[in-house]
């Protein structure tokens, strides 16, 4: 049904957004690629809402530029940019049916009876919706409507697909279904996809990449791993996920990273430090560290206590304190935390030389 | 909603002196007048019966349908118009719509009547403009007649019309208008297949009132139609103060009380009282 060529590919130019005195998106440049999955992640407010509704062309940005597949669209009316779109709250039309829902797109285009027949049957099929075609919206669970939502933004083949929040309103279980469901209708439309989420597991999970947004500015833009594992900035390393902090001093370039003094031990660090000299930030994902019983010299280690322990199922969350006082988090084993908490005394907290990255002290 | 029993009690306590009145000033004096239409001035079911083969009757009765049915067009259409700019123009226009909504209320109806008089007479201020510009000759007769009872009880009605049209758009969620435009829908089309359609139970509310209002027109009526175009309410006054028929007046007036009480049982099953205001 999709053209895989007609995806769209779009360009951001300095795209900024001022509501009164509320600077709502600065200076913003992003190159969406064709048939990309990039999602926009971010806390409320930080932006990423409004950047979608100027992509979607519902909000005029106040300086800067859009192109889509090289065309000028700034200033394109939302119903000419032939955007399909999914609303948070799905904005289904409640006095239609499935099947009207569907077909709206191709009635406002004019496509024959016989066409929108085909292509709405077909829709219908795709998004599992086969037997609910005459019932009216509120007929319809939470994920149907979804689905609905979904097929209505898609049937039309448009060349960039937009969803916003898309998930929020569904149950935990619900939410994983329709995750992976979104990931397959990408595969087969092969359509461009931006969607907006606050949500930084649906956004690792899901997205070719991920756009992080705080106060208005585009932070970082990378593939998940890139910039789960070497976040820009101290944000975007907290909002992506739990993280430890590490006061680390004379932070000195070394053999293949950089060496420095974390609680009086020496630590070695594959990350570069070219920018960063003196005193800095040892960044570590709680599931790199481990906890051993003695210090051992291939592993970074310094002492900690263990304080607390958060049962997760499949591991164990524990709450450690350091010498100097500072808050570890790690993820282990729960033979291990349990191991570690009977103890009462000291245990060595550890990381290899290649996870964790420097930021610079107290910088953002 | 749903309160406690205490809520409920508070409430049916808050709402008793209403129903008291309600009983005393309308219940009980109109079993009275149901028992006029069936004792006077012979007992028996003789006022129905002539109600269904006097011709006169027939006729204001078929003419203040016609006028109800037209001035809920045109009241409902004008409402909802004026609607969409109160609820959805621009700061300006919003408060220029309810003044206009709002200042018909604090002027009385027979100021009104009388105002579309001066206005509408064959030497009123429209046909001496029209002749002033050389655009008729002759006066056009635009009072003293039907048109003149629907441009007055028209331009009555609209306000009331507006509540419930303003409650269904208010209730609206922007959102799905912006769907259909972001999938390819013009304004046009929008409002015509998305946001009409979903504003129906406004336009079920507003077209009933309008329409039960208009059955039981008096003032305007009597002034505007000049005795050429009398409606039922105006035919009930005539027979109980002019011509003593006390029983054919209160055989009108208890057919017209059941067929206002059927139209609100309808418009109750499709819409919510709630809508209305």
């Amino acid at each position: 049904m999709q053209q895989p060529g007609r995806a769209a590919e779009i360009k951001a130019n300095g795209i900024g957004k001022s509501f009164g005195s509320f600077r709502a998106l600065d200076n913003l440049s992003l190159d969406i690629g064709r048939g990309e999955f990039l999602t926009l992640l971010g806390p409320s407010g930080s932006g990423k809402t409004t950047f979608l509704m100027i992509l979607a062309g519902f909000v005029q940005p106040s300086e800067g530029k859009l192109f889509s597949d090289g065309v000028d669209i700034t200033n394109r009316p939302a119903e000419q940019r032939a955007a399909g779109m999914v609303f948070q709250g799905y904005a289904l039309f409640p006095h239609m049916s499935v099947e009207q829902n569907i077909a709206f797109p191709l009635k406002v285009r004019k496509k024959s009876a016989a066409e929108i027949k085909t292509r709405v049957g077909e829709m219908v099929e795709r998004v599992g919706l086969k037997g609910h075609e005459k019932k009216l919206p509120a007929q319809l669970s939470g994920g149907q409507q979804q689905r609905v939502a979904l097929a209505r933004a898609l049937v039309f083949g448009p060349g960039v697909l937009l969803l916003d929040e898309p998930f929020s309103a569904l149950d935990k279980s619900l939410r994983g279904q329709m995750q992976a469901e979104m990931k397959r209708l990408h595969q087969e439309t092969g359509t461009t996809f931006v969607f907006v989420t606050h949500d930084q597991s649906e956004a690792l999970a899901l997205s070719s990449r991920v756009a992080i947004f705080n106060h208005g500015k585009l932070l970082q833009v990378g593939r998940p791993d890139e910039v789960y594992d070497r976040p820009a900035n101290r944000f975007v390393a907290e909002f992506l996920g739990e993280i430890n902090m590490l006061p680390v001093k004379g932070v000195r370039p070394a053999d293949n990273g950089a060496t420095g003094l974390c609680e009086d031990r020496a630590v070695n660090m594959r990350c570069k430090a070219e920018a960063i000299k003196g005193d800095a930030i040892l960044a570590i994902r709680p599931e790199d560290m481990s906890i051993a019983p003695e210090a051992s010299v291939n592993q970074n280690g310094i002492a900690a206590t263990a304080v607390a322990s958060t049962y997760l199922g499949a591991a164990t969350k524990l709450d450690l304190t350091t010498r100097q006082g500072a808050k570890v988090t790690v993820s282990v084993p729960n033979e291990v935390a349990a191991a570690a908490l009977s103890k009462g005394n000291s245990v060595w907290l550890t990381w290899p030389a290649e996870k964790g990255f420097l930021l610079p002290d107290g910088g953002q | 909603m749903r309160g406690t029993l205490s809520d409920r009690m508070g409430a049916a306590v808050l709402m008793a002196p209403l129903l008291l009145f309600l009983i005393l000033a309308y219940a009980w004096p109109f079993l009275g007048v149901v028992k006029w239409s069936f004792t006077l001035p012979t007992p028996g079911l003789g006022q129905y019966h002539a109600l269904l083969t006097d011709e006169l009757v027939q006729s204001v009765f078929i003419r203040t349908l016609r006028i109800a049915a037209i001035v809920t067009l045109v009241s409902v259409t004008a409402a909802y118009a004026i609607t969409v700019v109160w609820v959805r123009g621009s700061p300006v226009q919003r408060v220029l719509a309810e003044f206009c909504i709002l200042v018909p209320f604090w002027i009385s109806v027979l100021t009104r009547a009388f105002g579309w008089v001066a206005l509408l007479s064959n030497r009123g201020l429209i046909n001496t403009w029209l002749q002033s510009i050389g655009f008729i000759s002759e006066p056009l007769t635009l009072v003293r007649n039907e048109f003149g009872v629907i441009v007055g009880m028209s331009h009555f009605l609209i306000p009331f019309a507006v509540f419930p049209l303003a409650s269904a758009m208010r209730s609206l969620d922007e959102r799905v208008l912006l769907a259909a435009r972001g999938l390819g829908s013009s304004r046009m089309r929008t409002f015509w297949t998305v946001f009409v359609p979903m504003t129906r139970s406004g336009i079920i509310g507003s077209a009933m009132i309008t329409f039960v209002f208009s059955l039981g027109f008096f003032v305007t009526p009597a002034i505007l139609g000049g005795g050429r175009s009398v409606m039922i309410a105006e035919l009930i006054y005539l027979r109980i103060f002019q011509s003593p028929d006390w029983g054919l007046g209160a055989a009108i007036s208890v057919v017209l009380v059941v067929f206002v009480g059927a139209l609100m049982a309808l418009l109750f099953r499709y819409v919510k009282p709630k809508q209305l205001v």
